[in-house]
C-alpha cells in the first residue's frame, strides 16, 4: 500500500504540480484545486495500465479521487 | 414560479459576493466608432473622456474601415438585414456560401462552414466530428469557449501541460487505443500572446495518427507572412483538419465565425452541429463587410505589416520603460504587475492619463500573475504609441516598479 502511495503521489506531482506545493497523502486534490476534473481521465488511465485494473466510470468520481490515500482505497477495491 | 423576494435577494447576495471579491465586470460606454481614438462614458453617467485604446482585438483596424463600411451598407441594400431562418431552411444567401469559400482560400483549407460566433464554432464542432470512442487531448490553457464545446461533447477528454510536446506525446502514447484522438490547441493564446508549437504538433499528430484542431481567432489576418496564421507562421498550412475562427477579431471585428478544414468535417458540422443547425447565421450586411475584410487582405500585406512594425516599436518601448513584458513578438503584449489590486491602480491611473487599458487577474489568469493586458493595432499610429508609453513611464514610476524584478515587485506589493 505504502509503494502503491508513493507510486500515485510521485504521478500526480509530475502530471499536475507545476510549482512548489507540497503534497502529502491526506492533501485535496480536486477540491483542493489541484487536479482539474477534465485531467481525472488521464488519472484513471494510469491506473488502470498500471495496475491492470478496470475502474468503472460511475466510481471514478472527484470524491474518490480527492487524495492519493482515497485514490489508492479505491485501487485496492479492484485489485485482484 | 413566481420572482419572491427570497429570490431576488438569492440573487442579490451572488451579485455582492462578486463585487465584494472584487470579480464584478463593469461595461465602459463608448460613444464612437471603434478605432485607436475613441470617447468614452466612465463611470455611467460622467462626462465624455478621449482615450487612446489599447486593448480592443481591433489588430488590423478594420473596425471602422471606410471600405468595410461602405461594404456593409451595399450588403444591407442588395441583400437585406435579416435571414429569419437557420441555413438549411431558407437562411442561405449566396453571399454566405462566397464568403465561405474565400475563408477556404485564405485559410488554405478544403471547405468552411460558418456559425453565428466563433464561440458557437467551437460549442458545436467537436459534438459533431467525435464519439464516445474518441478522445480529445488539450492544452490546459485553450480558450473558455473550447472548454465549453468540449463539455458538450461525449468523446473523453485530457489536457497536456501548456506547449509542452513532451507530454502531448506522452499523452497520444496513453490514448492510443481510440478509435480517433484529436489534438486542441489554440494558434495564438489570447492571455499571455505567445503561439502553438505547430510544426511540431503537425509531426505528433501524423506520427500519433491523430486530428489536430486549432483555435485562430488572435491570428487569422495578420500571424505569418501574409496573414493566414499560425499555420502560415510555421509552415503547416494544409496540414491542420480543423481550424476555427472569428470575424470579430482582426477580420473586421463585427460578428460571426467559422469551422474551416477537412472536407468531411466541415460536412459534419453542416449535418450535426447544433449552433449551426438551430440558429440563424450571419446577418448579410456583416457578410458582406467580411468579404470586403478579405478582399484587402488578400490583396496586400500592408495592414498586417503595419501592424508588426507596430508591435515591435511597442514591445521595444515598454521593456526599455524597465516594465516586464511576457516575451513573444504577437500584438497581445501583457504587461506582468503580479498583484490583482496592483493591476486595477494601474489600470485605473492609465485611464486617468488618456489610456484605456484593463487589468486582468484571478480567475482570469492565474493567482499571483496579474497583468494589464495591451494589444496593439495597425490602426495605431506612432503618436499613439508614443504617449501610451509616456503615460506607461508615469505610472510606472509612481508605483515605482520601473527596472524592478519579478521578486521585488511581489515583495512590494504581494501575490
Amino acid at each position: 500500500m505504502d509503494e502503491m502511495k508513493e507510486v500515485v503521489k510521485a504521478y500526480v506531482i509530475k502530471e499536475y504540480v507545476e510549482d512548489d506545493t507540497e503534497l502529502t497523502y491526506d492533501t485535496p486534490l480536486i477540491s483542493g484545486g489541484i487536479v482539474d476534473s477534465f485531467s481525472m481521465v488521464s488519472l484513471k488511465r494510469f491506473l488502470e495500465n498500471k495496475y491492470n485494473i478496470s475502474i468503472p466510470d460511475d466510481k471514478a468520481t472527484p470524491e474518490a479521487f480527492d487524495s492519493v490515500n482515497k485514490i489508492c482505497v479505491l485501487v485496492n477495491e479492484y485489485l485482484k | 414560479m413566481a420572482y419572491t423576494d427570497k429570490t431576488r435577494g438569492m440573487y442579490g447576495d451572488v451579485l455582492t459576493g462578486l463585487k465584494d471579491a472584487g470579480l464584478y465586470k463593469q461595461e465602459r460606454y463608448i460613444h464612437s466608432a471603434q478605432a485607436a481614438d475613441i470617447e468614452v462614458e466612465f463611470p455611467a453617467g460622467a462626462s465624455l473622456k478621449k482615450v487612446i485604446n489599447i486593448c480592443a482585438n481591433n489588430y488590423l483596424g478594420l473596425s471602422s474601415h471606410p471600405e468595410v463600411v461602405k461594404a456593409a451598407h451595399a450588403g444591407l441594400d442588395s441583400h437585406g438585414y435579416g435571414m429569419s431562418s437557420v441555413r438549411f431552411i431558407c437562411g442561405t444567401q449566396d453571399i454566405h456560401r462566397t464568403l465561405e469559400g474565400m475563408v477556404t482560400k485564405f485559410l488554405g483549407t478544403e471547405d468552411t462552414i460558418l456559425f453565428p460566433s466563433c464561440m458557437d464554432a467551437n460549442a458545436g464542432v467537436f459534438e459533431a466530428v467525435l464519439t464516445k470512442d474518441d478522445v480529445m487531448i488539450s492544452d490546459r490553457l485553450v480558450h473558455a469557449s473550447i472548454i465549453d464545446g468540449i463539455r458538450l461533447c461525449s468523446a473523453m477528454h485530457d489536457t497536456f501541460k501548456h506547449s509542452d510536446m513532451e507530454h502531448l506525446e506522452e499523452k497520444l502514447q496513453l490514448h492510443n487505443d481510440k478509435r480517433l484522438k484529436c489534438v486542441i490547441t489554440d494558434g495564438v493564446f489570447s492571455m499571455d500572446g505567445d503561439t502553438a508549437k505547430l510544426d511540431k504538433m503537425v509531426e505528433l499528430c501524423e506520427k500519433y495518427d491523430a486530428l489536430l484542431f486549432v483555435d485562430e481567432s488572435h491570428s487569422s489576418g495578420f500571424i505569418g507572412k501574409t496573414g493566414r496564421g499560425t499555420h502560415e507562421q510555421y509552415g503547416v498550412m494544409g496540414k491542420i483538419d480543423i481550424i476555427t475562427t472569428t470575424f470579430g477579431k482582426g477580420l473586421g471585428g463585427a460578428s460571426g465565425g467559422c469551422v474551416s478544414g477537412r472536407r468531411e468535417l466541415v460536412e459534419m458540422c453542416r449535418q450535426k452541429a447544433r449552433p449551426y443547425l438551430f440558429s440563424n447565421t450571419i446577418a448579410p450586411p456583416v457578410v458582406a463587410g467580411v468579404i470586403k475584410v478579405l478582399e484587402i487582405l488578400s490583396a496586400s500585406t500592408d495592414r498586417r505589416d503595419k501592424l508588426e512594425k507596430n508591435t515591435a516599436f511597442w514591445r521595444q518601448g515598454l521593456t526599455e520603460a524597465g516594465l516586464i513584458i511576457k516575451a513573444g513578438d504577437t500584438p497581445i503584449v501583457p504587461v506582468m504587475l503580479f498583484n490583482a489590486k496592483l493591476a486595477q491602480d494601474v489600470s485605473r491611473d492609465l485611464y486617468e492619463e488618456g489610456i484605456y487599458a484593463i487589468g486582468f487577474f484571478f480567475p482570469v489568469v492565474p493567482q499571483g500573475a496579474a497583468r494589464i493586458r495591451t494589444q496593439i493595432s495597425a490602426g495605431h499610429e506612432i503618436h499613439h504609441l508614443e504617449k501610451a508609453l509616456e503615460a506607461f513611464r508615469k505610472v510606472g514610476k509612481k508605483y515605482d516598479i520601473l527596472g524592478k524584478t519579478k521578486q521585488e515587485i511581489i515583495e512590494r506589493y504581494g501575490m
